[in-house]
Protein backbone atom coordinates (compact mmCIF):
# COMPACT_ATOMS: atom_id res chain seq x y z
CA UNK A 1 0.00 0.00 0.00
CA UNK A 2 0.66 3.64 -0.16
CA UNK A 3 3.56 5.10 2.25
CA UNK A 4 4.19 8.80 3.07
CA UNK A 5 7.83 9.39 3.39
CA UNK A 6 8.91 12.88 4.39
CA UNK A 7 6.67 15.73 6.63
CA UNK A 8 5.39 17.50 3.93
CA UNK A 9 1.76 16.23 2.31
CA UNK A 10 1.22 16.68 -1.44
CA UNK A 11 -1.64 15.59 -3.31
CA UNK A 12 1.37 13.50 -5.86
CA UNK A 13 1.45 9.61 -5.20
CA UNK A 14 3.91 8.29 -2.20
CA UNK A 15 7.40 7.08 -3.31
CA UNK A 16 7.39 2.90 -2.10
CA UNK A 17 10.50 2.53 0.36
CA UNK A 18 12.75 0.26 -0.47
CA UNK A 19 12.23 -2.54 1.66
CA UNK A 20 8.69 -2.29 0.99
CA UNK A 21 8.06 -1.87 4.37
CA UNK A 22 4.62 0.49 5.47
CA UNK A 23 5.95 0.88 9.11
CA UNK A 24 8.16 2.86 10.54
CA UNK A 25 9.18 1.85 13.72
CA UNK A 26 7.90 -0.73 16.74
CA UNK A 27 8.26 -0.80 20.52
CA UNK A 28 7.41 -3.66 23.10
CA UNK A 29 7.66 -2.59 26.60
CA UNK A 30 6.88 -5.28 29.81
CA UNK A 31 5.24 -3.40 32.32
CA UNK A 32 8.17 -2.42 34.35
CA UNK A 33 9.37 0.39 32.20
CA UNK A 34 11.50 -1.99 30.19
CA UNK A 35 12.08 -1.59 26.38
CA UNK A 36 11.91 -5.65 25.55
CA UNK A 37 12.28 -4.68 21.75
CA UNK A 38 12.56 -2.01 19.47
CA UNK A 39 12.85 -2.49 15.70
CA UNK A 40 12.94 0.46 13.12
CA UNK A 41 12.05 -0.11 9.93
CA UNK A 42 12.18 3.53 8.49
CA UNK A 43 12.92 6.28 10.67
CA UNK A 44 14.71 9.41 8.67
CA UNK A 45 14.50 11.65 12.08
CA UNK A 46 16.09 11.03 15.35
CA UNK A 47 15.70 13.53 18.29
CA UNK A 48 16.67 11.86 20.99
CA UNK A 49 19.16 9.49 22.34
CA UNK A 50 17.59 5.44 22.41
CA UNK A 51 16.96 5.22 26.33
CA UNK A 52 15.17 8.74 26.47
CA UNK A 53 13.22 7.59 23.39
CA UNK A 54 12.03 4.50 24.86
CA UNK A 55 11.73 6.61 28.45
CA UNK A 56 9.61 8.98 26.56
CA UNK A 57 7.91 6.71 25.00
CA UNK A 58 6.41 4.71 27.51
CA UNK A 59 5.67 7.38 30.13
CA UNK A 60 3.99 8.90 27.09
CA UNK A 61 1.47 5.62 26.99
CA UNK A 62 1.71 5.48 30.76
CA UNK A 63 -0.37 8.78 30.77
CA UNK A 64 -2.20 8.91 28.04
CA UNK A 65 -3.55 5.28 29.35
CA UNK A 66 -4.54 7.30 32.54
CA UNK A 67 -5.50 9.82 31.56
CA UNK A 68 -8.21 8.21 29.21
CA UNK A 69 -9.38 6.04 31.43
CA UNK A 70 -10.22 9.09 33.91
CA UNK A 71 -11.41 11.04 31.28
CA UNK A 72 -14.21 8.83 30.26
CA UNK A 73 -17.72 9.97 29.87
CA UNK A 74 -19.27 7.22 29.90
CA UNK A 75 -17.78 4.87 33.09
CA UNK A 76 -19.62 5.23 36.15
CA UNK A 77 -16.45 4.41 38.25
CA UNK A 78 -13.78 6.82 38.28
CA UNK A 79 -10.53 6.72 40.31
CA UNK A 80 -8.92 10.02 40.95
CA UNK A 81 -5.86 11.03 38.50
CA UNK A 82 -2.79 9.81 40.14
CA UNK A 83 -3.66 6.56 41.40
CA UNK A 84 -2.08 4.19 39.24
CA UNK A 85 -4.36 1.75 37.73
CA UNK A 86 -4.59 -2.00 37.01
CA UNK A 87 -3.18 -2.64 33.72
CA UNK A 88 -5.90 -3.30 30.93
CA UNK A 89 -8.91 -1.91 33.45
CA UNK A 90 -11.17 0.80 32.56
CA UNK A 91 -11.05 2.22 29.00
CA UNK A 92 -8.40 1.19 26.82
CA UNK A 93 -6.60 3.89 24.09
CA UNK A 94 -5.77 2.10 21.23
CA UNK A 95 -3.74 4.60 19.04
CA UNK A 96 -3.75 8.35 18.04
CA UNK A 97 -2.90 9.88 14.45
CA UNK A 98 -1.31 13.14 13.67
CA UNK A 99 -0.17 14.88 9.76
CA UNK A 100 2.92 12.36 9.36
CA UNK A 101 2.58 9.09 11.30
CA UNK A 102 -0.25 6.98 12.84
CA UNK A 103 0.62 4.85 16.14
CA UNK A 104 -1.06 1.81 17.27
CA UNK A 105 -0.87 0.86 21.27
CA UNK A 106 -2.40 -2.83 22.91
CA UNK A 107 -1.75 -3.68 26.21
CA UNK A 108 -2.46 -7.16 27.45
CA UNK A 109 -3.52 -8.01 30.80
CA UNK A 110 0.18 -9.44 31.37
CA UNK A 111 1.02 -5.91 31.02
CA UNK A 112 3.02 -6.20 27.52
CA UNK A 113 2.89 -3.38 25.95
CA UNK A 114 2.44 -3.31 22.13
CA UNK A 115 3.37 0.06 20.09
CA UNK A 116 3.38 0.10 16.15
CA UNK A 117 4.58 3.24 14.37
CA UNK A 118 2.84 3.38 10.89
CA UNK A 119 1.91 5.86 8.18
CA UNK A 120 -1.19 8.34 8.88
CA UNK A 121 -3.32 6.14 5.73
CA UNK A 122 -3.10 3.23 7.94
CA UNK A 123 -6.77 1.65 9.19
CA UNK A 124 -7.41 -0.14 12.62
CA UNK A 125 -4.51 -2.42 13.51
CA UNK A 126 -5.94 -3.74 16.71
CA UNK A 127 -5.80 -7.34 14.72
CA UNK A 128 -2.64 -6.64 13.74
CA UNK A 129 -1.37 -5.87 16.94
CA UNK A 130 -3.35 -9.27 18.20
CA UNK A 131 -1.28 -10.87 15.59
CA UNK A 132 1.78 -9.99 16.99
CA UNK A 133 1.09 -10.54 19.80
CA UNK A 134 0.50 -13.95 18.84
CA UNK A 135 3.61 -14.27 17.26
CA UNK A 136 5.17 -13.34 21.00
CA UNK A 137 4.02 -16.21 22.77
CA UNK A 138 5.13 -18.53 19.82
CA UNK A 139 8.78 -17.53 19.35
CA UNK A 140 9.45 -15.60 22.83
CA UNK A 141 7.61 -16.53 25.16
CA UNK A 142 7.48 -20.48 24.26
CA UNK A 143 11.78 -20.02 23.62
CA UNK A 144 13.37 -21.92 26.62
CA UNK A 145 16.69 -19.20 25.77
CA UNK A 146 14.47 -16.06 26.56
CA UNK A 147 14.77 -14.67 30.23
CA UNK A 148 11.24 -12.83 30.58
CA UNK A 149 11.84 -9.26 31.83
CA UNK A 150 15.02 -8.43 29.58
CA UNK A 151 15.12 -7.94 26.08
CA UNK A 152 14.42 -10.02 23.05
CA UNK A 153 17.35 -11.18 20.95
CA UNK A 154 15.49 -13.66 19.02
CA UNK A 155 16.03 -13.87 15.64
CA UNK A 156 13.09 -15.85 14.15
CA UNK A 157 11.05 -13.47 16.10
CA UNK A 158 13.03 -10.88 14.17
CA UNK A 159 12.57 -12.42 10.77
CA UNK A 160 8.94 -13.11 11.53
CA UNK A 161 7.76 -9.75 12.19
CA UNK A 162 9.29 -8.51 9.49
CA UNK A 163 7.69 -10.50 7.48
CA UNK A 164 4.34 -9.84 8.82
CA UNK A 165 5.08 -5.93 8.60
CA UNK A 166 5.71 -5.63 5.20
CA UNK A 167 2.22 -7.35 4.62
CA UNK A 168 0.34 -5.23 6.33
CA UNK A 169 -1.42 -2.43 4.89
CA UNK B 1 -14.86 -2.63 15.31
CA UNK B 2 -16.09 -4.67 18.14
CA UNK B 3 -13.43 -6.99 19.82
CA UNK B 4 -13.34 -10.56 19.02
CA UNK B 5 -15.58 -12.35 21.35
CA UNK B 6 -13.69 -14.50 23.92
CA UNK B 7 -13.13 -17.81 22.28
CA UNK B 8 -14.23 -21.07 25.15
CA UNK B 9 -12.05 -23.98 26.84
CA UNK B 10 -13.15 -26.24 24.56
CA UNK B 11 -12.82 -23.90 20.79
CA UNK B 12 -9.34 -22.96 21.85
CA UNK B 13 -8.31 -26.91 22.55
CA UNK B 14 -9.43 -28.28 19.65
CA UNK B 15 -7.53 -25.44 17.74
CA UNK B 16 -3.77 -25.92 19.20
CA UNK B 17 -1.33 -28.90 19.09
CA UNK B 18 -1.69 -31.65 21.21
CA UNK B 19 0.54 -34.03 23.16
CA UNK B 20 0.00 -37.58 23.79
CA UNK B 21 -1.37 -37.92 26.73
CA UNK B 22 0.37 -40.84 27.73
CA UNK B 23 3.44 -38.88 27.23
CA UNK B 24 2.99 -35.73 28.80
CA UNK B 25 2.00 -38.61 32.06
CA UNK B 26 5.06 -40.12 31.73
CA UNK B 27 7.17 -37.25 31.30
CA UNK B 28 5.86 -35.87 34.21
CA UNK B 29 6.05 -39.09 36.32
CA UNK B 30 10.12 -39.14 35.34
CA UNK B 31 10.27 -35.50 35.97
CA UNK B 32 8.97 -36.12 39.59
CA UNK B 33 11.02 -39.51 40.10
CA UNK B 34 14.47 -37.59 38.83
CA UNK B 35 13.92 -34.96 41.29
CA UNK B 36 13.41 -37.39 44.17
CA UNK B 37 16.31 -38.94 43.18
CA UNK B 38 18.58 -35.94 43.36
CA UNK B 39 17.09 -34.07 46.24
CA UNK B 40 16.18 -37.05 48.29
CA UNK B 41 13.98 -34.41 50.80
CA UNK B 42 10.47 -34.71 50.13
CA UNK B 43 9.96 -31.42 50.95
CA UNK B 44 12.90 -29.87 48.75
CA UNK B 45 10.62 -31.46 45.69
CA UNK B 46 7.87 -30.07 46.56
CA UNK B 47 9.51 -26.59 46.59
CA UNK B 48 10.94 -27.22 43.24
CA UNK B 49 7.94 -28.46 41.63
CA UNK B 50 6.28 -25.15 42.67
CA UNK B 51 9.37 -23.01 41.76
CA UNK B 52 9.13 -25.10 38.40
CA UNK B 53 5.46 -24.26 37.72
CA UNK B 54 5.91 -20.30 38.57
CA UNK B 55 8.39 -20.77 35.78
CA UNK B 56 6.20 -21.86 33.46
CA UNK B 57 3.15 -19.85 34.60
CA UNK B 58 4.77 -16.28 34.39
CA UNK B 59 5.28 -17.50 30.33
CA UNK B 60 2.02 -19.51 30.05
CA UNK B 61 -0.17 -16.59 30.79
CA UNK B 62 0.72 -14.42 27.54
CA UNK B 63 0.11 -18.15 25.89
CA UNK B 64 -3.28 -17.65 27.36
CA UNK B 65 -4.31 -14.50 27.24
CA UNK B 66 -3.13 -14.55 23.34
CA UNK B 67 -5.11 -17.50 22.23
CA UNK B 68 -8.24 -17.11 24.49
CA UNK B 69 -8.74 -12.90 23.52
CA UNK B 70 -10.07 -12.78 27.09
CA UNK B 71 -10.14 -8.96 28.66
CA UNK B 72 -9.00 -8.16 31.87
CA UNK B 73 -11.93 -10.22 34.53
CA UNK B 74 -13.55 -7.63 36.39
CA UNK B 75 -13.05 -9.53 40.03
CA UNK B 76 -11.66 -12.62 41.12
CA UNK B 77 -14.45 -14.87 41.09
CA UNK B 78 -14.47 -14.35 37.07
CA UNK B 79 -11.01 -15.03 37.22
CA UNK B 80 -11.40 -18.14 39.06
CA UNK B 81 -13.93 -19.55 36.65
CA UNK B 82 -11.18 -18.51 33.71
CA UNK B 83 -8.90 -20.53 35.28
CA UNK B 84 -11.30 -23.41 35.89
CA UNK B 85 -13.08 -23.33 32.72
CA UNK B 86 -10.79 -21.83 30.08
CA UNK B 87 -7.65 -22.48 31.54
CA UNK B 88 -7.41 -26.12 32.66
CA UNK B 89 -9.15 -27.22 29.48
CA UNK B 90 -7.28 -25.34 27.34
CA UNK B 91 -3.69 -26.83 28.43
CA UNK B 92 -4.96 -29.87 29.84
CA UNK B 93 -7.74 -30.86 28.68
CA UNK B 94 -10.04 -31.05 31.96
CA UNK B 95 -12.72 -29.16 33.31
CA UNK B 96 -12.45 -27.96 36.60
CA UNK B 97 -15.16 -26.56 38.88
CA UNK B 98 -14.83 -23.87 41.50
CA UNK B 99 -16.25 -23.57 44.93
CA UNK B 100 -16.09 -22.72 48.42
CA UNK B 101 -15.92 -19.23 48.12
CA UNK B 102 -15.45 -17.22 51.48
CA UNK B 103 -17.13 -14.00 52.28
CA UNK B 104 -14.93 -11.76 50.60
CA UNK B 105 -14.47 -13.23 47.53
CA UNK B 106 -10.77 -13.31 48.02
CA UNK B 107 -10.53 -17.24 48.57
CA UNK B 108 -11.87 -20.19 46.60
CA UNK B 109 -11.36 -23.93 45.85
CA UNK B 110 -10.75 -24.91 42.53
CA UNK B 111 -11.95 -29.19 42.54
CA UNK B 112 -10.17 -31.34 39.79
CA UNK B 113 -12.52 -34.24 39.27
CA UNK B 114 -10.25 -35.86 36.53
CA UNK B 115 -6.15 -34.90 36.47
CA UNK B 116 -3.90 -35.74 33.62
CA UNK B 117 -0.56 -35.92 35.45
CA UNK B 118 -1.83 -38.82 37.89
CA UNK B 119 -2.49 -41.54 36.01
CA UNK B 120 -0.76 -44.35 36.78
CA UNK B 121 0.81 -43.05 39.88
CA UNK B 122 1.34 -44.53 43.40
CA UNK B 123 2.44 -42.93 46.19
CA UNK B 124 4.71 -45.07 47.95
CA UNK B 125 5.15 -45.05 51.59
CA UNK B 126 8.72 -43.09 51.41
CA UNK B 127 6.99 -40.48 49.95
CA UNK B 128 4.00 -39.73 52.38
CA UNK B 129 4.46 -35.61 52.03
CA UNK B 130 4.76 -35.52 48.36
CA UNK B 131 2.41 -33.05 46.90
CA UNK B 132 2.83 -34.49 43.20
CA UNK B 133 1.01 -32.32 41.54
CA UNK B 134 2.85 -29.27 42.70
CA UNK B 135 3.80 -27.83 39.17
CA UNK B 136 0.43 -26.75 39.24
CA UNK B 137 0.57 -24.48 41.98
CA UNK B 138 3.09 -23.17 40.72
CA UNK B 139 1.39 -22.69 37.54
CA UNK B 140 -1.43 -20.82 38.63
CA UNK B 141 0.90 -18.66 41.46
CA UNK B 142 2.86 -17.54 38.33
CA UNK B 143 0.79 -16.87 35.87
CA UNK B 144 -1.38 -14.78 38.22
CA UNK B 145 1.55 -12.62 39.78
CA UNK B 146 1.94 -11.54 35.57
CA UNK B 147 -1.83 -10.08 35.64
CA UNK B 148 -0.71 -8.09 38.77
CA UNK B 149 -2.41 -10.37 41.91
CA UNK B 150 -0.06 -12.08 44.18
CA UNK B 151 -1.89 -15.20 45.53
CA UNK B 152 -1.36 -18.05 48.08
CA UNK B 153 -1.82 -22.01 45.99
CA UNK B 154 -2.17 -24.68 47.99
CA UNK B 155 -3.50 -28.72 47.69
CA UNK B 156 -6.61 -29.63 50.21
CA UNK B 157 -7.46 -32.97 48.67
CA UNK B 158 -5.15 -35.00 46.59
CA UNK B 159 -6.31 -38.06 45.54
CA UNK B 160 -2.89 -39.91 45.64
CA UNK B 161 -2.94 -39.08 49.55
CA UNK B 162 -6.48 -40.74 49.89
CA UNK B 163 -9.11 -38.49 49.11
CA UNK B 164 -11.77 -38.39 46.40
CA UNK B 165 -10.76 -35.50 44.47
CA UNK B 166 -8.14 -32.81 43.19
CA UNK B 167 -8.81 -29.40 45.14
CA UNK B 168 -6.53 -26.47 45.41
CA UNK B 169 -7.04 -23.62 47.55
CA UNK B 170 -6.63 -20.25 45.72
CA UNK B 171 -6.37 -17.07 47.93
CA UNK B 172 -5.84 -13.69 46.47
CA UNK B 173 -3.59 -11.99 48.69
CA UNK B 174 -3.06 -8.24 47.24
CA UNK B 175 -3.70 -6.68 43.48
CA UNK B 176 -0.55 -5.23 42.58
CA UNK B 177 -2.00 -2.21 40.18
CA UNK B 178 1.51 -0.45 37.96
CA UNK B 179 3.11 2.24 38.94
CA UNK B 180 4.77 4.71 37.37
CA UNK B 181 8.70 2.75 36.69
CA UNK B 182 10.97 5.47 36.50
CA UNK B 183 11.84 7.11 39.98
CA UNK B 184 13.56 10.56 38.49
CA UNK B 185 11.84 13.38 36.83
CA UNK B 186 13.03 14.24 33.51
Amino acid sequence: MQFFGGSEISPSPPVPTATGNNAHMMYVFNRNGVCLLYREWNRPLHTLNPQQDHKLMFGLLFSLKSLTAKMDPTNAEKGNLGIPQLPGLGCSFHSFRTNTYKLSFMETPSGIKFILVTNPRTGDLRETLKYIYNLYVEYVAKNPLYTPGTLIRCELFNTALDQYVRSIA
Amino acid sequence: MPPAAPRSGDAIFASVERVNAELFTLTYGAIVRQLLTDLEEVEEVNKQLDQMGYNIGIRLIDEFLAKSNVSRCVDFKETAEMIAKVGFKMFLGVTASVMNWDADGTCCSIVLEDNPLVDFVELPDTCQGLYYCNILSGVIRGALEMVAMKTEVTWIRDMLRGDDAYELQVKLLKQVPEEYPYKDDE
